[in-house]
């Protein structure tokens, strides 16, 4: 049962990855955040695949998905739902927002004033929504996956540091390299693809699979690393502000998942810096010394500071 | 099992900027340290110079500390070019020790306008150190050399600093790292202290101007020099006698004999030193003691009288003086043995025709009274005895402050201001001794001192400078005779403070006991006494006192070279030590670590070292693609070593399995 669930996971990479061609990597962290139940911020410009990698996550799991534009007049009913006045039952209604739904692409998050972000962003982290005074409970599993655009930010409301933090990842999909994008330009309509997809797995199994995580086994040596890239963080002159205790076990969660996207029942040294960039890129920010610095010249410097203990 | 490795290379590695730049912290530190190994130079640079180091201090930490730009080339090159101007200005040289300093803090001043990467930082941390050890040009005192260790602390930790600028040192910690550093390198210090052979002189040569403004006697004599030279209470010397301290009566200290007088200056003669002591005949038992003299730029030693040993690289002329080869510019100390009663020889020709000349014109005054003296008295002795009753019965006074002399400035001493210091009455009587027939000649050195209770020594300062008189008569040979005794009798008995008609003059250190502030001066004794054992054990380490330490020691004689072979042996000693150490720490660790080190260091040794941030697999798998042939025994080590390092439980098989695959691995 073991293996045929996680053949599963494979099914699932194979199948994504025929969607969107040459980005297995990215499908993998998206996939580790999944089962990691962190949500996830893709920033890359438009039309590199955001939405057609989350519609296509959404129907390998069978997830029920539902996408939000984002907009400057979007206004926090327009996600969450609201009661509606029903003439013939002569009682108010609640008429469920887009939020109910398994599998949420928020595109363009930072369109939306900062008001309606924050209704989405307590969303994600409550796992429920209150309206009216009524605490609804939000289906399970509960994905969102954001998308914001990193270029144009005239008109819009970048998300605070706070904000951020509340995704698990952040990453960034490119370009697609040249033996790809070809294989792109040959193939048929995307759209079409999307339709075909088959139904690899059901939300019960997903489920099963994030309650594995807690069973990969992560050694004291381990511990020793992670502490140290936390340690580091903290101390070096090149960050303004080290790794909070929730990237900490942001970054372990995800590791784990990881590990057990690769069919392991231990975390290794590898399994951390494979996912420490999405994890904590977004996390770190560079001091008035280093500003210069992208985010991911920052990580790799982090990454080759700390040594992995022998 | 599938990986996908092949995305995993393409990780961005961290772009290398050309030069890292200082941070602002490793920057203050080193501004600090600066700041400390230049501030005692403020006393002798001039103030421009030390305003202008200070100014661009504040100025470049206010660059640090606003993030503004350094200043642009043209302006610094202006800047060094006139600070070196200045420097050529004021000293009208660029070299020498005080225009070099001036130079070196010039430049420091600069560079640190110019310091905004790693390499300058080195660089400034460097001069720094040369700064750090200037400072020893100019004092080697005990408070000196701790201030600056201090300093090196300081500069250490600027330079873990700018070293390591990720290492995540805050607050003290750079300090306590640099400390922990010079603790352990306290015993190398040590080891090259007590065993590097010394060599006699200086070690390297330093400009003429290193030794200049040293307070000492002089070789020459006038009215003035000696009562100029008792205002100071700097240490001339300090002794430690084997036995009791002799009597006051009997602690003359020669230095300087004066032979040559022009009517107003008493000069020496030239006397070329022989190597062995000048003969006399000794009467009573010998005084030993060592002495540990302060640098003078001298060439002489002071010996009580008579000196009867020779110090090692020392030469005795025929009146007695002890002259080293070399001027001492270090503190020196010897061990003597002097007779306190003596009877010297038969006055050679040379030493009559010098011990009887006097100028051509001049004093006639005195010359008529010595004259008179002549005629009337058959025997020399009673001609001596006549001068002193002449100073004892007239109305003589003794004081630091005589008033000015005319050209006959014997006659005008002995007959219309009868004021002086010692070497008015030790330059009076000498003239009147030659004009009366008896040869005589000045001596000039300290008489007195006091002991020190605390180390049981004793202290000769300036302030005990005195010139007396030697008469030679045919019973005795030379015999000393000292006129001031015969003014002033305290002089010789209690000391100067006590004798003098004008005390007041006389510094603090220099009033003796029993006075007001007695804990003030016993405080300062107590710091003499620190000073003393500073000076005994750490400035006088010359050659001869290495050799008898290690003697001491019980190793007999030991030459150059055996000190050489034992330094190198202690040294390789301390490194041994620190590798088994290291090696302790290692073998403290899991069989699984130890196996995957060797692994490793087999690996490293043929050019495939494992990146101290690389995991296990990404490890194996980049030795596995560029040495294919090595792929299966390769991974299954990585595989191995992450599954018992990272794994749940780890079997014993396992482990065995491991390190049976380690030691078969073959390259």
């Amino acid at each position: 049962m073991v293996a045929v669930l996680e053949d599963r996971l494979d099914l699932v990479i194979q199948q994504v990855g025929s969607t969107i061609l040459g980005k297995e990597r990215a499908i993998r962290l998206a996939l580790s955040c999944l089962l990691a139940r962190g949500h996830l911020l893709i920033e890359d410009l438009p039309g590199m695949g955001k939405t057609t990698l989350a519609h296509a996550l959404a129907r390998c799991l069978g997830l029920h998905y539902q996408r939000i534009q984002f907009t400057s007049d979007l206004l926090p009913a327009d996600i969450l739902g609201a009661a509606v006045y029903e003439r013939q039952r002569e009682t108010f209604v609640f008429h469920p927002g887009p939020i109910f739904a398994q599998l949420i692409l928020a595109d363009e998050i930072n369109r939306a004033t900062p008001k309606t972000q924050s209704a989405l962003l307590e969303a994600m982290e409550e796992g429920q929504v209150t309206i009216e005074g009524e605490t609804r409970k939000l289906p399970a599993p509960f994905f969102v996956i954001a998308t914001q655009n990193p270029a144009y930010q005239i008109g819009t409301f970048p998300l605070p540091e706070s904000q951020l933090d509340r995704f698990l990842m952040r990453i960034e999909l490119g370009y697609p390299d040249a033996q790809a994008e070809r294989a792109l330009l040959e193939g048929e309509d995307r759209r079409e693809i999307l339709a075909r997809l088959p139904v690899c797995m059901t939300p019960a199994q997903l489920h099963e699979l994030q309650g594995r995580l807690t069973g990969v086994h992560v050694a004291p040596p381990l511990l020793d690393y992670v502490q140290a890239l936390l340690a580091f963080s903290r101390q070096t002159s090149r960050f303004r502000g080290g790794l909070s205790p929730r990237a900490g076990l942001g970054l372990l969660r995800a590791a784990r998942a990881w590990a057990l996207l690769h069919r392991r029942g231990h975390v290794l040294p590898e399994d951390v810096q494979a996912v420490l960039p999405a994890v904590v890129g977004h996390r770190l920010h560079p001091s008035d010394d280093h500003l210069e610095q992208s985010s991911a010249t920052l990580v790799g410097q982090l990454l080759g500071a700390v040594a992995v203990p022998a | 099992m599938r990986w996908s490795w092949k995305n995993r290379s393409r990780r961005t590695k961290p772009a290398k900027p050309p030069e890292a730049p200082l941070s602002s912290l490793a920057l203050a530190w080193l501004l600090a340290a600066l700041v400390l190994a230049a501030a005692p130079h403020a006393v002798e640079l001039p103030v421009w110079l030390s305003a202008l180091f200070a100014v661009v201090a504040g100025w470049r930490g206010f660059i640090a500390l606003r993030g503004l730009s350094l200043p642009p080339r043209g302006l610094l090159l202006a800047l060094a070019l006139l600070a070196g101007a200045g420097v050529l200005i004021d000293y009208r040289t660029l070299f020498g020790r005080d225009a070099g300093v001036a130079l070196m803090v010039a430049m420091a001043a600069c560079k640190l306008l110019e310091t905004g990467g790693l390499r300058d930082g080195v660089v400034l941390v460097f001069l720094g150190y040369l700064l750090v050890m200037s400072n020893l040009l100019y004092s080697q005192e005990i408070l000196m050399v701790a201030y600056l260790f201090a300093a090196v602390l300081v500069m250490l930790a600027a330079q873990a600093l700018i070293h390591r600028p990720h290492s995540g040192l805050r607050g003290w910690a750079p300090l306590r790292l640099a400390g922990g550093m010079v603790l352990q390198a306290i015993p190398v210090m040590l080891v090259l202290f007590i065993l590097f052979p010394r060599i006699p002189g200086p070690l390297w040569g330093l400009p003429k101007d290193a030794y200049k403004g040293r307070t000492g006697l002089s070789d020459e004599m006038m009215p003035g020099t000696v009562s100029e030279l008792v205002r100071s209470d700097t240490v001339a010397f300090r002794a430690r006698f084997a036995a009791a301290t002799p009597p006051p009566n009997q602690r003359y200290w020669r230095g300087p004999v004066l032979w040559r007088f022009d009517g107003r200056r008493w000069s020496r003669h030239e006397e070329l030193p022989a190597n062995t002591p000048t003969p006399f005949v000794a009467e009573g038992a010998a005084v030993d003691y060592s002495v540990i003299l302060e640098p003078s730029n001298r060439r002489w030693l002071f010996a009580l009288d008579l000196p009867a040993s020779l110090p090692p690289r020392a030469g005795m002329t025929a009146s007695f003086q002890l002259l080293r080869d070399q001027p001492i510019n270090e503190v020196y100390r010897y061990e003597m043995r002097s007779y306190p009663h003596y009877r010297t020889g038969e006055l050679t020709a040379a030493e009559r025709f010098r011990g009887l000349q006097l100028p051509a014109r001049g004093d006639p005054r005195a010359r008529a009274l010595a004259a008179q003296w002549r005629e009337r008295m058959t025997r020399p002795e009673d001609r001596v005895g006549a001068a002193l009753a002449l100073f004892r019965e007239q109305a003589f006074y003794y004081t630091l402050t005589p008033p000015l002399l005319g050209p006959d400035s014997v006659d005008d001493f002995l007959f219309r201001t009868r004021q002086g210091f010692c070497e008015h009455y030790a330059s009076a009587f000498v003239f009147l001794m030659r004009a009366a027939g008896v040869p005589a000649r000045v001596v000039t050195g300290y008489q007195g001192g006091e002991t020190n209770d605390l180390g049981g020594y004793f202290i000769v300062r300036q302030s005990d400078a005195h010139a007396w008189a030697e008469v030679w008569l045919a019973e005795r040979g030379w015999a000393r005779v000292d006129p001031t005794a015969a003014v002033a009798p305290g002089r010789v008995r209690e000391g100067l403070y006590a004798a003098l008609a004008d005390p007041g003059l006389l510094p603090f250190l220099a009033r003796g006991g029993g006075g007001e502030y007695e804990w003030l001066r016993q405080l300062a004794l107590s710091w003499d006494s620190l000073n003393n054992s500073w000076n005994e054990w750490a400035l006088a380490y010359g050659p001869d006192r290495q050799k008898e330490f290690l003697s001491g020691l019980g190793f007999g004689p030991v030459d150059w070279a055996e000190m050489t072979v034992a330094m190198t042996v202690a040294l390789g000693g301390f490194g041994l030590l620190a590798v088994v150490w290291r090696w302790g720490q290692r073998g403290a660790r899991d069989p699984v670590a130890r196996a995957w080190q060797r692994f490793c260091a087999r690996l490293a040794r043929r050019g495939l070292a494992r990146g101290a941030h690389e995991g296990p697999l990404d490890f194996t798998e980049r030795v596995a693609a560029s040495r294919p042939e090595l792929a299966a025994p390769v991974r299954e080590i990585g595989r191995l070593y992450a599954l018992l390092r990272y794994g749940p439980t780890g079997s014993p098989a396992d482990v065995r399995q491991l390190r049976r695959r380690v030691g078969q691995f073959r390259l």
